[in-house]
């Protein structure tokens, strides 16, 4: 029954005079978002709103789907189409519409109307006296409420006429590519998608790096972490994930240094190559999936020694986040399943029995003069042998 | 140099088996219970499948029942055998080392009210006669014990536990797994004392999805999938013609020359132990002479761990499987381990070894240069 969607977006329609980029991406990002979608679909701006139009047969519940992963809209309203054939034509649309939308009528209603050709005979006011009579004939069980009904019913006048009561939630945020973009590090956990996702959720394009370690890590670990990305692009569009081996650094790592630093040390690596990706593709600040005190390497004062290599920002969205709520988030956007499959990430492999939970920044900077005579040529082979996926939500497995 | 060394887990599907499938796709393409002759057609790779597969029983055509394969052969014998009999009894015996087949659908019918005796193995992996007389009782109607373990490849004296049963119950049916004895061993199920036997198809390098049932005659088994009545309504639904043919083939090849093969296999595993004799830190589990099966040896491997060593030996082109599926946030020790009493290295540490007659002395002399590089190396990043 219903042929259109009826965007709403919130926050972006406050954005002054930058409102139209950020329009034009919401736009650009529904496109995109709908492409997958069987059937045809015309996206149009009109009069501060944003309008999807189905050109012929299409599959309701996947565009529906598609939609509610595009950040920026906050509602989306499914819309009847009915031509303009007279009033009288009108009122019969109207009430089939609330006959077979609403079974049950002990309900309150108020019609809204919004006349945007003002050719039509009748004014707005007019329409909804006229429409909220005729509605309470038929359906004797509905009453009037103006001030605060259950169905707010929506008729607008178009080249065609618009009839709507329903807004269905959409993820909020912005579109994405209105706020530059973020080089995320990614495992095969539970946090780092959530992290990309929420980071996502603000406009930010997202690209991502993975630090895989064969024979330690297997091609299923890597294939999970494509997997992940390939969800969390559902949302945040295509991905330029970067696959760095980093089994060689690893190692050096664990024959040079305090055992319970390998981690630090390790992570402190990571943030450095990701840093220099980051840089290389203008990513604006590192995302990762952190959480204070969730482990070892995530207290305070881990955090810091990590933090501390980094010369452009770290965001961690998950910061105040417990594992429940970040696994409750995982479980809403899809990727909790893949993510507790059991293959070994890099970051568990080797890890001490007692890892230093309150790293001493100088010590650990002793340490890693350790790994100077082979470390910086290793760091440069990581770099340079890493691979490329460029991940898509509906790319091939 | 490759060495595929996972034939336990499945195996390269033979050119005879291969050529048969694609005639059986292509041409002969009737179904069965078609009246035509195309139909007829279809019905000919079935009994010429049947015909070669009893012909390595000794068992009548009537005998066998077809299914998708090992774990709906042991679930058809096992689930058929609980429902066709309980009212005569709603005891069940079975052994700590089962495959999940076996398993699972015995704990399946524990929750149904069944109850089940589960049997101990000892430090070989091999079954006490002597526990199971005493298990059984009047109210026994199923004893079900594997041919030959899939982890650690011990053999189980079927005819000893045959009589046994016999012996104390009568009544009893006698199940055995034989997924990784068949086309090992020369094994006629009747002169065993056997009731009902499972095989599978791609263990035996014929096509995955197919495998069978042998169900001796008079044995009273239930069907537990329901439909157009095929195969004397013992297993509904329109035969795999192609699977079917390609495991007649297949089982008919394994048998060829079977005492040649078997020795082949022999000589594959002890020069892959001999090769291993004068390192520490390798340790076989279970028996590994001419008692225990041809094609599987379970090995140890100190430091490092199972998953590790896989990978490790992958990116050499040598395919082993990790003897004990042990990830770290989802601890699953292998219950074979565990039941023969393995200590903790093993449960995390071990890799299976499993030979095809078609794998070479070179392959074997390979795997141990490529064991012997890899495993000093790992050893050095183990977790401290």
């Amino acid at each position: 029954m219903f042929k259109a969607f009826l965007i709403k977006y919130g926050e972006i329609g406050i954005k002054g005079k930058n409102r139209h980029l950020f329009e034009d991406a919401l736009i650009r990002q529904i496109k995109y978002a709908l492409k997958p979608v069987e059937g045809e679909f015309q996206v149009t701006k009109e009069q501060g709103r944003i309008y999807i139009e189905a050109l012929g047969a299409f599959d309701y519940d996947e565009a529906l789907a598609s939609l509610q992963c595009v950040f920026g809209i906050v509602g989306i309203c499914p819309v009847v189409l009915a031509e303009d054939e007279g009033f009288e034509k009108l009122a019969e649309d109207v009430a089939a519409y609330m006959d077979s939308r609403y079974p049950d009528k002990r309900k309150t209603f108020k019609v809204e109307t919004r006349r945007a050709r003002k050719s039509y005979p009748l004014t707005s006011m007019e329409i909804n006296a006229e429409l909220g009579g005729r509605l309470l004939h038929t359906f004797p069980e509905l009453k009037v409420d103006v001030h605060n009904p259950d169905i707010m019913l929506h008729v607008e006048i178009r080249k065609k006429i618009n009839i709507y009561s329903e807004t269905l939630p959409g993820p909020g945020g912005m579109p994405v590519g209105t706020n530059g973009k973020g080089m995320l590090l990614l495992s095969g956990g539970i946090d780092s998608p959530v992290a990309g996702y929420m980071i996502a959720k603000r406009g930010v394009k997202i690209d991502a790096v993975y630090f895989h370690a064969p024979p330690y890590t297997s091609e299923r670990a890597k294939q999970k972490v494509v997997d992940l990305a390939k969800i969390v692009a559902k949302y945040a569009g295509p991905i330029y994930l970067k696959v760095v081996n980093f089994t060689d650094i690893q190692m050096y790592i664990y024959e040079k240094c305090p055992h319970e630093e390998l981690t630090i040390i390790m992570r402190r690596y990571m943030m450095r190559i990701a840093e220099h990706f980051a840089k290389e593709t203008n990513s604006l600040g590192l995302i990762t999936g952190e959480s204070i005190g969730q482990v070892a390497s995530q207290t305070m004062q881990s955090l810091a020694a990590t933090n501390e290599v980094c010369g452009i920002p770290v965001y961690r969205p998950l910061i105040g986040f417990d594992k429940q709520e970040i696994i409750a988030v995982s479980e809403k956007i899809g990727t909790y399943e893949t993510s507790i499959l059991p293959y070994e990430d890099c970051c568990t492999i080797f890890v001490a029995k007692h890892p230093v939970t309150k790293p001493n920044l100088k010590i650990i900077r002793r340490s890693e003069t350790h790994l100077q005579e082979k470390i910086k040529e290793m760091v440069k082979t990581a770099i340079e042998t890493a691979e490329t996926i460029i991940v898509e939500a509906d790319m091939d497995p | 140099m490759e060495a595929y060394f996972d034939n336990a887990a499945t195996t390269r599907c033979s050119d005879g088996a291969r050529d048969v499938m694609v005639r059986a796709l292509s041409e002969d393409y009737g179904n069965p219970s078609s009246l035509h002759g195309k139909g007829m057609e279809g019905e000919k790779h079935i009994r010429e499948a049947r015909k070669n597969i009893c012909r390595t029983l000794k068992a009548k055509e009537t005998e066998l029942v077809f299914t998708s394969g090992g774990t709906e052969s042991n679930n058809l014998a096992i689930l058929g055998a609980a429902m066709a009999n309980r009212r005569a009894g709603m005891h069940l015996v079975t052994t700590k080392i089962e495959h999940p087949a076996v398993s699972a659908p015995m704990r399946f019918l524990e929750e149904q009210g069944f109850s089940v005796t589960w049997l101990d193995v000892d430090r070989d992996g091999l079954i006490s006669l002597e526990q199971l007389r005493e298990s059984i009782t009047p109210e026994t109607i199923l004893v079900s014990i594997m041919y030959v373990n899939n982890e650690i490849g011990a053999v189980q004296p079927i005819q000893e536990a045959a009589e046994a049963i016999r012996e104390k119950n009568p009544g009893a049916l006698f199940h055995v797994d034989a997924i990784q004895a068949y086309g090992k061993y020369s094994i006629h199920p009747k002169k065993l004392g056997v009731d009902l036997l499972s095989a599978s198809s791609h263990k035996i390098h014929g096509p995955k999805g197919a495998g069978f049932l042998y169900v001796k005659e008079k044995t009273k088994i239930k069907p537990i999938i329901f439909g157009g009545g095929q195969q004397k309504n013992m297993r509904s639904g329109t035969e795999n013609v192609p699977g079917i043919a390609g495991l007649g083939q297949a089982a008919k090849e394994a048998y060829e020359m079977l005492q040649e093969k078997q020795e082949h296999l022999y000589q594959l595993k002890e020069a892959f132990l001999a090769g291993l004799a004068d390192v520490e830190w390798a340790h076989p589990n279970g028996r590994t002479g001419r008692d225990s099966a041809p094609h599987i040896i379970s090995l140890t491997v100190d430091g490092v761990r199972s998953e590790v060593l896989l990978h490790a030996l992958e990116d050499r082109q040598v395919y082993v499987s990790a003897g004990s599926a042990c990830a770290s946030n989802k601890p699953a020790p292998s219950s074979t381990l565990q039941a023969i009493r393995a200590g903790k290295g093993a449960l995390e540490s071990t890799v299976r070894i499993s030979f095809c007659p078609g794998n070479t002395l070179e392959e074997v002399e390979y795997c141990l240069g490529v064991l012997k590089e890899a495993v000093p190396q790992l050893q050095k990043f183990s977790r401290r």
